[in-house]
């Protein structure tokens, strides 16, 4: 298998991967390019600081590293299909330290946005719930209420974590800290023209490529 | 104690004031102390008017564009009054603050972005600075204006200092060792309490991983609770209303009580203490919606006020 290591061949050799892959990898550098400095990632030495800074790579079934060599060797399909890009935190530590100044946390983000957006993940996957939820509220009142986005949360992926959460809610609301209203923004119809217009500017949904849905959360929802 | 008449003399301190979703619910008592804090100090904060969500992680992992225009709207709605931004939680600070630096950096994704805040009559320059708290009170007052409005002692308090990952690392709020920061360090310090060695302060709490992978978020936090309990903290302070909601939840069971096996320990905002330390009574300082309760003692306000003036 070629080692791909500059973004511009990739587009100009077509014939290298498979043509999903080469769809995965097309979708992919889009989403790299929009990180400012993500080209970098050529630039990966393979050293393991990411992966040994990591406080959850004992979590994850690839390594941050890992995940650079695997790009590199064409196979971006296995990154989507692991849980470390769900089990990342997004706590900049194997950015802040990487000796290559690779943006590893906006990678591994670029690459959740395109599984997101090829649904390469189990339907009732949490962290997907969790996004859309939240794009859904902000959509509605242009704010966040947190009561609204954990009981859709949790009864789209969990009814029984529901109502075990349930004495937790009671506590902090017992400490005046759960807001049981949202609060709609005055700006709410401005701020649904705004969102309509940058939709055009993001890739559009493609075809679905379902898995099964399950109703498990955390490990046993990907295995 | 300096002369109140130079303490006077310091022009007003203005700032816009975007507290965020969060800090309307779970994160109340932070807003609160944030507000009587800066009031202590005499610098005046003013709430963006109509803010809206800033977009935060969540958001920010599926739809680009969309979030940053949702979180551009902020940016252009402070504009008008020309004074910097202050963001407290460390969520909408770096969503904030990212927004920024991508427009400013990619002229195609800026025209994306103002061209959809047009859709509702708004303009941009994205010249105003997005500022934390803790930034504001190191580099625009500085320890010794801070020492200066003092009222009480923090002395006897074993304070651990929790920087989390937002505020050290991708957007950072002040110029610091994003491995060993100590600018909280130094503040509870020249405030008379003890900051203890706590080498977790830039581990993770887990974020979002509460809610996707609990028992991964549990690890961490008890990491820092382990450390802190060794070290005999009276509480650990942190800046960011994710890590405080993690850092108590997780000491909590399922039905929302302390678990009862080790000493719990309580979670502050830095602003709570160091208001407390300005002389900001315990309600305004919000301590009432802190689920584990500060036990420890330390010197009422009285006793700093008389050997002050
Ligand atoms: S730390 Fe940087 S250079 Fe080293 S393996 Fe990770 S991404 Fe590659
Ligand atoms: S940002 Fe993600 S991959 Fe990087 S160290 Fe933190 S949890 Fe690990």
């Amino acid at each position: 298998m070629p080692v791909v290591a500059d973004l511009d061949r990739v587009r100009t050799a077509p014939d290298l991967f498979e043509k999903e892959e080469c769809e995965l990898r097309e979708a992919f550098l889009t989403e790299v390019e929009r990180v400012p400095g993500g080209a970098r990632l050529r630039r990966c030495i393979q050293c393991g600081t990411c992966t040994g800074s990591c406080p959850v790579s004992y979590a994850m079934d690839l390594t941050p590293r890992e995940v650079m060599a695997l790009f590199r060797a064409g196979d971006i399909e296995r990154i989507l299909r692991s849980r470390t890009i769900w089990v990342c935190a997004s706590c900049y530590q194997c950015t802040t330290r990487c000796p290559s100044n690779i943006k590893v946390t906006d990678i591994l983000y670029a690459l959740k946005r395109v599984a997101v957006d090829r649904r390469v993940f189990p339907r009732k996957f949490p962290v997907y719930v969790l996004s859309e939820t939240f794009a859904k509220q902000v959509r509605k009142y242009g704010r966040n209420y947190e009561v609204g986005l954990l009981r859709t949360y949790f009864w789209k992926t969990s009814v029984v974590r529901m109502l075990m959460r349930t004495g937790l809610a009671l506590a902090l609301w017992r400490k005046g800290r759960l807001a049981l209203r949202p609060a709609r923004i005055k700006g709410i119809a401005g701020l649904r023209r705004m969102i309509a217009k940058a939709e055009t500017f993001d890739r559009p949904q493609p075809t679905e490529v379902d898995q099964e849905p399950t109703s498990e959360v955390g490990y046993g929802a990907i295995g | 104690m300096a002369d109140p008449s130079l303490v006077l003399k310091r022009e007003k301190m203005q700032y816009s004031y975007y507290p965020g979703c969060s800090l309307h619910s779970t994160g109340v008592a932070y807003d609160k102390s944030v507000r009587a804090m800066f009031r202590a100090l005499d610098v005046e904060l003013t709430e963006i008017d109509d803010w809206n969500c800033c977009g935060a992680t969540a958001y920010m992992s599926v739809k680009e564009t969309v979030a940053c225009v949702v979180s551009a709207r902020n940016l252009a709605l402070a504009e008008p009054s020309g004074h910097d931004i202050v963001a407290p939680c460390s969520a909408c600070f770096t969503v904030l603050n990212k927004t920024r630096s991508y427009v400013r950096q990619l002229p195609e994704f800026r025209r994306n972005v103002e061209a959809s805040l047009n859709e509702a009559g708004m303009t941009c320059r994205f010249d105003l600075p997005v500022r934390h708290p803790l930034d504001v009170l190191l580099n625009d007052i500085g320890i010794s204006g801070i020492v200066e409005r003092q009222v009480r002692s923090l002395d006897g308090l074993r304070v651990a200092c929790y920087y989390g990952c937002q505020i050290v690392r991708p957007e950072r709020a002040v110029e610091e060792d994003p491995e060993v920061p100590m600018a909280l360090d130094d503040l509870i310090s020249a405030l008379g309490g003890t900051p203890v060695d706590y080498p977790p302060k830039v581990r993770c709490c887990g974020g979002m991983l509460v809610a996707t992978f609990e028992e991964v978020a549990q690890n961490l936090c008890n990491e820092l609770y382990d450390r802190a309990r060794s070290e005999q903290a009276d509480c650990i302070i942190t800046t960011c209303p994710m890590c405080q909601a993690n850092l108590e939840l997780l000491q909590q069971g399922r039905r929302g009580r302390t678990n009862g096996s080790s000493r719990p320990i309580p979670i502050l905002y830095f602003t709570q203490l160091i208001g407390m330390a300005l002389g900001v009574s315990d309600a305004d300082a919000g301590l009432q919606h802190n689920l584990i309760p500060l036990n420890a003692r330390f010197p009422p306000v009285s006793e700093m006020v008389c050997h002050g003036s």
